[in-house]
């Protein structure tokens, strides 16, 4: 039986960018997926896919045990969205904007109201509630935009990069209603851009690049894959670069690579905290004074560079620079629409 | 497969169908649009500025000179323009009804209706809804303005109040021609533009604010079959504005323009709320 979200070789082409090239997913009831990528991946593809927004041009995808290109309105039923821009309404006061949005999904007046009443007291809105969205800070939009997905308890949830434009404060918040949220037992597929974050919230990550599904796995898995830990040494003296990689090389399981410039060693090891100690003694032995030493493990970052052959942070002004050629600064969403016309 | 709703228990909702659904949503996104007007009054203020400079530039610069059915006199020409304003006005509120459609899809305001489980055609309907309440107040004020410099109607409240109908009547059928600018721009500045320039040729080569009949025969012919005219000579016909000895062209829709009226806004309803809803169900913002 297939998961609360399932798809299944999803194509979308925009003229001639493959958005979506094949795009499988399946993710268990109650757990988090994460889906990976820089900008113009598709991730955003995706989700328009999964809430019905977007008929791909082949491949299936069930959401709730329900037929998402068969039956689009009884999905609508189950799902929450919260897209990439807080889509609020800014000249309806915090409480109008929720109980549109309970009236839309056919609740009765009052229910939509008591329901509002109830999500504005616990995204900590209640004191705003009335006023415009307008006068809404960017975390409390986010609240607000996150209330309206919830209105009707939906059980599978839709985030698209949710903390993207967030100060780490609110980042932080947004997190921790995220976390509430699927210990309640919802079904949540998350995009995002940040690495921390997937570590963070996802159960099992898709790294996407141009349309496909390249690696998915753990966050462990994943890091496990890029290869172990490493040690990475500083030495004071230039002149010892040689003996110290001598050293490195003598305790360490592969080659030991080095930065001239900056007089950094790293090699690969196993064997953790005991062998780091094991390298200090030995470089003390020979009398090499080092400025800095650690043992690093390997993030999402490394994973997916190791994966890509690019970094994956495209965040803020210097993004359209770094990202693959089609990347807008605003993310996919504005890429694909670009490509739409 | 099985069609049960996992999780929370909560069962969903019976989908709204029918017309009644339909209505349901349409007047709670009328209401949404009608709200956010009361919060932004500029945009209904300067929505009267232009027309009521109309009315009074129209009425003395040009009022004396432009001669309507033999009469040069500034009372007759101020009694014929005002169904030409009149007219003009409601037609504005196509770039009313774009530039919203725009700022909901710009904003994902249109992404979030479409993963509700509400009528499809709902949002448009709401949205032009509520145009049709701004249009009508607009229209209320520009009467009054036009009552203050020397506009007289010369038929029954019933025929006045059906000239008004058929106005209203053309600006719904034209904000629907909004809506569908709205979904098709990728900006609201877009949609603003692009809802008023069109209208510029469209109300002037017409009968709106000088007779056809001194125009060269193809711009003539233009302005005989043009929708706008049709409804402006029913309004100027059902207001008893029509001078003596005022020639009415032979062209069909001048001989019959109430009838001529009601079935270009129709047509233009019917024709241009299927292309903005289908339009609407494949936005991709």
């Amino acid at each position: 039986m297939p998961g609360a979200i399932y798809a299944e070789a999803l194509v979308k082409t925009f003229g001639d960018v493959r958005a979506l090239d094949g795009v499988d997913l399946d993710v268990p009831e109650g757990t988090v997926l994460g889906l990976l990528g820089p900008n113009g991946a598709g991730k955003t593809t995706t989700v328009r896919v999964l809430t019905t927004l977007l008929r791909p041009d082949s491949g299936r995808a069930v959401v709730a045990g329900i037929d998402v290109l068969k039956h689009p309105n009884q999905v609508r039923h189950s799902i929450g969205l919260s897209g990439q821009f807080a889509a609020v309404d800014e000249y309806l006061t915090g409480r109008e904007n929720l109980r549109m949005v309970g009236q839309l999904y056919q609740m009765s007046g009052r229910a939509a109201r008591a329901r509002a009443d109830e999500l504005l007291e616990r995204f900590n809105l209640a004191e705003a509630a009335d006023r415009t969205a307008k006068t809404y800070s960017g975390g409390m939009r986010r609240r607000l935009d996150l209330a309206a997905a919830l209105v009707v308890r939906p059980p599978v949830m839709f985030m698209d990069e949710p903390t993207t434009g967030l100060d780490p404060r609110n980042r932080q918040a947004l997190w921790d209603v995220i976390e509430e949220l699927v210990a309640g037992g919802t079904t949540l597929l998350l995009t995002t851009q940040y690495l921390e974050e997937a570590d963070r919230l996802a159960h099992d990550i898709c790294v996407v690049d141009h349309g496909r599904v390249i690696a998915r796995g753990t966050s462990d898995q994943l890091k496990a894959r890029t290869g172990g830990e490493r040690v990475e040494v500083v030495v004071h003296a230039r002149e010892h670069i040689t003996t110290a990689r001598e050293v490195l090389t003598g305790l360490g399981r592969g080659e030991t690579t080095v930065e001239e410039h900056t007089r950094k060693l790293t090699v690969p090891v196993q064997g953790g905290a005991k062998l780091l100690a094991e390298v200090i003694r030995e470089l003390d032995l020979r009398g090499i004074e080092i400025d800095d030493i650690g043992l690093r493990r390997p993030t999402l970052d490394d994973v997916f560079i190791s994966l890509t052959g690019h970094a994956a942070q495209l965040t803020g002004e210097g993004a359209d620079g770094a990202g693959p050629p089609q990347a807008g600064g605003r993310g996919d969403a504005l890429m694909e629409k670009e490509a739409a016309q | 497969m099985t069609t049960t709703s996992p999780a929370t228990g909560l069962t969903a909702p019976r989908p709204r169908g029918g017309i009644v659904g339909s209505a349901k949503d349409s007047l709670v996104i009328a209401r949404r649009n009608l709200l956010r007007m009361s919060r932004i009054p500029e945009v209904i203020v300067f929505g009267l500025v232009q027309p009521v400079m109309f009315v009074v530039l129209f009425s003395y610069v040009f009022g004396g000179s432009i001669a309507v059915g033999g009469s040069t006199s500034p009372q007759a020409y101020r009694e014929f323009l005002m169904a030409g304003i009149f007219a003009q006005t409601v037609t504005f509120a196509t770039a009313g009804a774009g530039a919203g459609i725009a700022d909901d899809m710009h904003k994902g305001l249109i992404d979030r209706f479409r993963s509700l489980p509400m009528a499809r055609g709902a949002v448009l309907t709401g949205r032009t809804l509520a145009d049709l309440v701004q249009t009508t107040l607009t229209l209320v004020v520009l009467a009054v303005v036009a009552l203050l410099v020397g506009w007289r109607t010369h038929t029954s409240l019933v025929e006045v109040l059906a000239g008004f109908a058929l106005l209203l009547l053309l600006g719904y059928a034209f904000s629907w021609i909004g809506a569908l600018i709205g979904l098709s721009v990728r900006t609201p500045e877009a949609a603003t533009s692009g809802g008023l320039i069109w209208l510029f040729p469209l109300t002037f080569i017409s009968n709106a604010f000088v007779p056809s009949e001194n125009m060269p025969p193809f711009l003539r012919t233009i302005a005989e079959w043009n929708p706008f005219s049709a409804t402006v000579q029913a309004a100027r016909v059902l207001f008893g504005n029509l001078p003596e000895g005022y020639p009415v062209p032979d062209a069909w829709p001048m001989q019959h323009p109430v009838v001529a009226s009601v079935l270009w806004s129709v047509l233009i309803i019917v024709g241009f709320r299927t292309l903005a809803v289908r339009k609407y169900r494949s936005a991709n913002a």
